[in-house]
């Protein structure tokens, strides 16, 4: 053991708590069975803690994950002998397991395995999408009951309250975590990427202001997905199709807000703060997601996001009026509809895209007068700053609004 | 809202055959017009046949090709959903079938009621 300063251990427990804890539940998980779940992250936690004690006196192990997980591994021991509960549960279950020594227990692919086990677990169809959010965020990617809170502009007693409710319904549903039947692991792989990408837009979309906490859910998302893509027995097509997608979007993150924390719209985000790595990465996984016969709606979508990291050129609008006009048939939303009027406004020009916005029948919809609003521009002014007034007694955003009342201006001049 | 089919049918020509570019925007035509039917909320299904195919008669005998006895050829279809049969011809009106001289018909779907309904 060596003598640590002081700071050294402020930087290294966080990084491990990021990296370690949700792999150390899902081993735990898999050992000691989901029954025990909320024992056994109080037990990780206390781990955290009491690292945080004796490596400031002690000074850091030299496996650092070797000992968290085996000191968690004696917590969880010692609760369940002071429960009573030893003796007719976990025996059972350690005589069955003697052939897994800690050697095997800390291999790679094993801790690989508990998490992607841990991953269709939580990503249960017969969990509600907040359940699995919730479940995701806490268990997957370990984040603090005070982050989510703040993510979802809440507090901290409903996400406690929502997390209970969710354990017990993951308890009914699941004892030990396993991956699901070959015949069944298509249709379930098919639920885990649709949370993680609801996951990914929590983060992306999400109101709350913690930047770099939405910015860390959306990297939190992709990871998940890499996770799946690297697995013989996960991967496919849409996983790739789908970290495409989250990369390409996830490339404007920074561009996406100023200084003051305001929104910048698309054409006016600086070029130069776009990531180029994840750009890079979004394009190695589109292609890889070119094989098979099937195009999902995350192929379609990652191809719309690799055009809007490319600058204009005559290819570009008519590509994404092609890929939403396919997607609008395997899934309509309000949201896909108005994109695809721009964007059909984009490749055909003002006159088509008003005659087929006309027929939207979205004028409940904020974003149908933004559109409107835009198609009429200042030929029709004061159709335009009719439907910019409209939008704007629509929203409650503060930033939206501001932006609102400068393309009233803009128009007016 | 009730399901309406369009059935498009066209005399194939012999002479015409179009270029890789003349089929690509002609695929642009139809997917701008799926899109903008997709995009009200009113797309149900379509599809487009090929050219093979065979004709099954009573008799028992088979002719080859849709083309051997009949001159229109149905090209595909589309399901949608409309209010009624006047809102369902006013989404035809655009139909790059007519554009090519082909012709649409627009029927109504018959409803059939659940099977479980006929129980009660």
């Amino acid at each position: 053991m060596r003598k640590t300063t002081e700071n050294e251990l402020d930087e290294l427990i966080p990084d491990l708590f990021r990296t370690e804890y949700s792999k150390l539940i899902a081993i735990l998980c898999r050992q000691y069975s989901v029954a025990s779940i909320e024992l056994i992250e109080d037990a990780v936690s206390e781990t955290f803690l009491a690292a945080s004690e004796s490596w400031g006196l002690k000074g850091v192990p030299k496996n650092p994950k070797g000992w968290l997980y085996m000191v968690a591994k004696n917590r969880i021991i010692q609760r369940f002998k002071r429960e009573g509960l030893f003796q007719s549960y976990v025996s059972t279950l350690e005589s069955e397991s003697t052939t897994s020594s800690d050697q095997v227990e800390w291999d790679d692919a094993y801790i690989e395995d508990s998490q992607l086990r841990m991953m269709f677990a939580v990503c249960h169809p017969k969990l509600s999408d907040e359940a699995q959010i919730a479940l995701a965020l806490r268990i997957l990617c370990g984040f603090g009951i005070d982050e989510i809170a703040k993510a979802f502009l809440s507090n901290k007693e409903t996400i406690n309250k929502r997390l209970h409710r969710s354990k017990s319904k993951l308890k009914e549903l699941t004892q030990l975590i396993e991956l699901p039947e070959p015949s069944q692991l298509d249709a379930r792989i098919g639920n885990v990427l649709r949370t993680i990408y609801l996951l990914f837009n929590e983060g992306y979309h999400s109101a709350s202001d913690q930047h770099s906490l939405r910015k860390d859910l959306c990297l939190e998302a992709l990871r998940l997905a890499v996770l799946l893509a690297h697995n013989d027995l996960t991967r496919s097509p849409d996983v790739d199709a789908l970290i495409a997608l989250m990369c390409f979007h996830a490339s404007r993150f920074d561009a996406r807000t100023n200084e003051e924390e305001e929104w910048v719209v698309y054409e006016k985000q600086n070029r130069s703060q776009w990531d180029q790595d994840l750009i890079f990465q979004g394009e190695y996984y589109l292609n890889r997601s070119a094989r098979g016969n099937e195009i999902s709606k995350y192929h379609l979508e990652a191809a719309i996001a690799y055009w809007h990291t490319r600058p204009d050129s005559p290819e570009k609008w008519p590509a994404i009026l092609m890929q939403y006009n396919q997607l609008l048939q395997i899934n309509y939303s309000e949201v896909l509809a108005l994109n695809r009027t721009y964007a059909l406004y984009r490749a055909e020009g003002r006159e088509k895209a008003l005659l087929e916005a006309k027929k939207l029948n979205l004028q409940q919809n904020c974003h149908y007068h933004l559109l409107m609003a835009e198609l009429l521009g200042s030929t029709h002014s004061s159709k335009a700053i009719k439907h910019y007034k409209t939008a704007l007694s629509f929203t409650n955003s503060q930033s939206l609004k501001k932006l609102i009342l400068q393309k009233i201006k803009d128009v007016s001049n | 809202m009730k399901e309406f089919m369009m059935i498009f049918r066209h005399v194939p020509d012999p002479a015409n055959q179009p270029s890789p570019e003349d089929l690509q925007e002609m695929v642009k035509h139809w997917q701008n017009w799926i899109g903008g039917i997709a995009a009200q909320d009113k797309f149900v299904a379509t599809n487009s046949l090929g050219y093979e195919g065979k004709l099954l008669k009573p008799d028992g005998t088979v002719t080859d090709g849709p083309y051997a006895e009949i001159k229109e050829v149905v090209g595909g279809y589309i399901v949608v959903k409309a209010a009624d049969l006047n809102e369902a011809m006013s989404m035809a009106t655009d139909c790059p079938n007519l554009q090519m001289g082909g012709t649409v018909e627009v029927r109504d779907i018959m409803e059939i009621p659940n099977a479980e309904n006929y129980g009660e």
